[in-house]
């Protein structure tokens, strides 16, 4: 299958998932200035599957997304000085300085909201949904969630009411394999797994490789095709893995909650050199893609640090819609 | 002259939803047995036939998601009417309702109107018990972002259902199953009671009775009772928004009365009543007031047998009673003028289940 795929479209893909990274490490390299004053749970090491998703999405389809949103933010197309600006609290801020990391939003481009409470944005996806099908549109919404999530009644509830009024919307589980320290294996029962789950429910279900763009891209692609043309719900888990502490800039292997050779063994499935040796490029290839993104990626934290706080009064606007 | 009928609070909430999805194709109604044969007490009778099934429909029972589900489509301008059969089944929607739709607007910069109302129908007696029975109005008027109205009557039920569907903030709509049979004189025509106004729904000069909701009616006919036994002259406010609150409506008749009773249809402390008398300390010289006083629910789960219930809400007789107090008078033996055969039903209309 993969060698149908235009080789223009992965690298289109790849300089997309470089840039997420490029956004969230320098994220993390600054972080230290204190410039930037909110907890920010980062995407490095998880970038495929926003990036691969998002090459099939248009900026009329919509998406709603979990405390660590930055990728699927970027990947949809949200603008990344405002995303910046809003992790350093500035009136320019996509959410004027109000939401933080956690709560980013660019109506512009479909993404609609992330939010910081585990799986409250699930409904809120689905209920996109409903209005797109009421809008009789050929447009439809996704919905990012963790593996934790699939923890939450609202989760069930969510899906159920997608699949009763069949409803256009992907399902994306990101299973990265712990809610903050906490392992799945402590969470769910070793032999059940999540996409079984959401199939019993009454949704066509897969497990996908959530670090291989390029089988993503050649499993996605008809999954978003069906959504669309049929209206009803799909749910797909990807595994992948954080390879940053679970919230903030650093490391957090220290803590010994994730077994050493699980680690090196996601490092080695790092899904931007799985893709840059399905390309075949060389170092000096990737070097060029990121001198290419260097410049916009500075120029984004230049905006947000030299973007002026909102006025205290601001705080006290918007409690209620006009 | 428009056209006004005698209807009952049910069919004053069944014409404003109707209304209100004649006036705008984006007003969705959704709820728990919202197309069942009873159709929500009748409230919701007959919507689906007339707007069909993909803007009136049935859920699952799904309280949180769904809840969710209404902030979503209101991203996308759809204006939902949600109900409960009673506020506390809501209980298991805190997290859409705090985290989602009180704070989306704001915590998205303010440009992200959620426009969704939902109907909390508030049970009392005939056994309804610790978990059908709970008016939390303060615990929802606590919440930023929140709008709380709870109408007493028939027409302020309709006017204030069509101005929270249009609202485009999140409305709690706390409707009192007592009142549902309740009729009053309402316009024919589609017409909004602005939320955040109280009704000054009786001037008087001695006292201000500050109530909402079932509790209006009880007010009412103990101030009757006080002017004519006593000569006490109350003025009765109508809250109608639970918040915001209208506090000038509040000041200007207290600073008139120089008393205040706050009669609450929550738990007596962290209340509501609370709320108002704080705002009145807080604004009026305190030598000018001569007296304030509250009354609410005790401080206890309603418990479900008929003999414990006996005095457990609050009627006339108790507001009398607290009135006389205030004024010095010795308190009279009940009943004074709620000589009902039983004390759990608003009338003969209501024989159960719920």
């Amino acid at each position: 299958m993969s060698n149908k795929r235009v080789n223009s479209d992965l690298l289109s893909t790849l300089i997309l998932m470089i840039k997420v990274r490029m956004v969230e490490e320098a994220i993390a390299n600054s972080y230290h200035l204190g410039k930037m004053r909110c907890p920010t749970h980062l995407s490095i090491g998880q970038e495929a599957v926003p990036s691969v998703l998002s090459s099939f999405l248009n900026e009329k389809d919509l998406a709603v997304s979990t405390h660590r949103g930055h990728a699927h933010y970027i990947a949809k197309g949200g603008s990344i000085p405002e995303m910046l600006a809003e992790i350093y609290g500035k009136a320019t801020g996509c959410s004027n300085g109000k939401g933080g990391s956690m709560h980013l939003i660019d109506k512009s481009i479909g993404f609609m909201g992330t939010s910081a409470i585990v799986g409250n944005s699930i409904p809120i996806g689905v209920g996109l949904a409903m209005g797109l099908k009421l809008m009789a549109s050929d447009r439809i919404a996704v919905i990012y969630l963790g593996d934790g999530a699939t923890e939450e009644g609202v989760f069930y509830e969510s899906l159920n009411f997608a699949v009763v009024r069949e409803l256009p919307v992907l399902f994306v589980c990101e299973n990265n394999l712990y809610s903050v320290y906490s392992s799945l294996a402590c969470r769910q029962p070793r032999e059940r797994e999540i996409y079984r789950v959401a199939r019993s429910m009454g949704l066509d279900a897969v497990k996908l490789d959530g670090n291989n763009p390029i089988s993503l891209a050649d499993e996605i692609e008809p999954l978003i095709n069906k959504v669309r043309t049929t209206s009803r719900p799909i749910f797909i888990e990807c595994d992948t893995y954080r390879l940053r502490e679970h919230c903030g800039p650093n490391f957090d292997d220290d803590l010994n909650y994730r077994n050493e050779s699980e680690l090196k063994a996601w490092k080695v499935r790092d899904p931007i050199n799985c893709l840059v040796s399905h390309l075949g490029l060389t170092q000096n290839d990737v070097m060029k893609i990121k001198e290419g993104i260097t410049f916009e990626i500075n120029e984004a934290f230049d905006f947000a640090d030299k973007s002026s706080f909102p006025a205290m009064s601001e705080a006290y606007t918007g409690e209620f819609a006009v | 002259m428009s056209k006004r009928s005698e209807i009952t609070f049910v069919q004053a909430i069944n014409d404003s939803i109707r209304q209100a999805m004649e006036i705008d194709k984006k007003v969705l109604c959704y709820g728990l047995g919202v197309t069942d044969p009873k159709a929500v007490f009748g409230t919701t009778e007959k919507l689906e036939q007339i707007f069909g099934p993909d803007r009136v429909f049935d859920i699952p029972c799904s309280e949180n998601a769904i809840t969710g589900i209404g902030v979503g489509a209101a991203l996308l301008g759809y204006k939902s009417v949600m109900t409960h059969q009673r506020l506390d089944f809501f209980l298991l929607a805190m997290d859409q309702l705090v985290n989602s739709a009180a704070k989306w607007n704001y915590m998205f910069g303010g440009n992200t109107p959620v426009p969704i109302t939902i109907r909390l129908i508030l049970g009392r007696g005939w056994g309804q018990g610790p978990t059908h029975s709970q008016n939390l109005q303060a615990w929802f008027a606590h919440i930023p972002g929140l709008k709380v109205v709870s109408p007493s009557n028939a027409s302020d039920a309709k006017g204030l259902l069509i101005a929270s569907i249009f609202d485009p903030s999140p409305v709690v709509f706390l409707e009192h199953r007592w009142l549902h049979n309740s009729k009053s004189d309402v316009l024919n025509d589609s017409f909004s009671v602005e939320i955040g106004k109280a009704n000054v729904v009786k001037s008087g000069s001695d006292i201000t009775l500050v109530t909402s909701s079932y509790l209006v009616a009880e007010a009412l006919d103990a101030a009757e009772y006080v002017l004519n036994s006593f000569g006490i002259s109350s003025e009765v406010i109508d809250l109608r928004t639970i918040k915001p609150l209208d506090t000038d409506t509040i000041l200007a008749s207290v600073k008139k009365t120089k008393r205040i009773l706050c009669i609450d249809p929550g738990a007596s402390s962290f209340s509501v009543s609370s709320e108002i008398i704080f705002r009145i300390i807080e604004n009026l010289d305190h030598k000018s007031i001569e007296a304030i006083s509250k009354i609410g629910m005790p401080d206890i789960p309603e418990p479900t047998s008929y003999a414990l219930t006996k005095n457990f809400y609050n009627n006339a007789d108790d507001i009398i009673n607290k009135v006389l107090d205030m004024f010095g008078h010795t308190q009279l033996q009940k009943p004074i003028i709620r000589k009902q055969e039983h004390h759990d039903v608003p009338g003969k209309w209501f024989t159960g289940p719920f």
